[in-house]
């Protein structure tokens, strides 16, 4: 998840298709400077690891974000900062008293 | 988002020394952290004990102690909510803690940061507690200022 989102190509992907409609590879690499195969490697490093999921249209397929696994993974961070928190006030306590 | 790790600073009303010694002291370290230790710490040493948290004493509690630089630096491995007791952990790359201590004139800095969250398997997320709503719309607004700042040039 970090090493997928880690690329800059890969984020501005997930950023725009979280942003509205489902695209199609056509669409994300208009506009783009990438060539159509390199938007396709990037769209399948992203497949596979649950954050993007494609179906297929006719001759095309259509990509659209899944917020799960990130949603997950910053629940999960969130609980583990929250732990520490936690500790840490009972550490202060602990020193100061 | 693409940040492995959590980074917690906190100031302490208490002398340098005062704080090393409830960070490893084992049983000062229990009782602040909630844990029974079997015995102390020893760099280099898995550390054994148990959680005294209410509703979670059942847990097993194990860390591999790794630096002990004295009133500066400690740190230890462990596998983060390894909550599940029929799960073999051992497998898992585990996190770094580390408290890094700093003298400042009313007492002392705490820097903890634990990291390596990037080699937790992504099923293990889900063993986290579920949190409330409303979190999405903040990552993605750090997702997209990461965007603009980070890769406009990508022409993506």
């Amino acid at each position: 998840m970090f090493a997928a989102l880690g690329d800059p190509t890969r984020l501005a992907l997930v950023a725009r298709l979280s942003r509205g409609q489902p695209c199609s590879i056509s669409q994300l690499t208009e506009g783009s400077r990438l060539t159509r195969q390199a938007i396709t490697k990037h769209l399948r490093v992203l497949e596979g690891v649950g954050i993007v999921r494609s179906v297929r249209a006719g001759r095309e397929s259509i990509y659209k974000f899944d917020p799960q696994p990130i949603e997950e993974l910053k629940q999960y961070l969130d609980s583990m900062s929250k732990q520490w928190d936690d500790a840490l006030s009972r550490l202060k306590a602990f020193v100061e008293s | 988002m693409a940040n492995d790790r959590i980074e917690k600073r906190i100031e302490l009303k208490a002398p340098v020394s005062r704080v090393w010694r409830a960070l490893t002291d084992y049983r000062e370290f229990g009782e602040w952290f909630r844990v029974k230790l079997d015995g102390p710490f020893v760099p280099g040493e898995i550390s054994h004990g148990h959680i005294t948290y209410p509703g979670y004493q059942h847990l097993k509690w194990e860390a591999v102690i790794q630096k002990m630089e004295p009133e500066r630096l400690f740190s230890f491995t462990w596998h983060p909510y390894a909550i599940d007791q029929k799960k073999d952990y051992s497998n898992e790359t585990p996190t770094l803690v580390e408290f890094r201590l700093e003298k400042i004139p009313t007492g002392t800095l705490l820097l903890l940061t634990e990291s390596g969250f990037d080699k937790i398997p992504a099923d293990r997320h889900l063993e986290a507690f579920r949190m409330n709503d409303g979190g999405w719309t903040q990552q993605m607004k750090n997702i997209e200022s990461h965007v603009s700042q980070k890769s406009s040039s990508q022409g993506v």
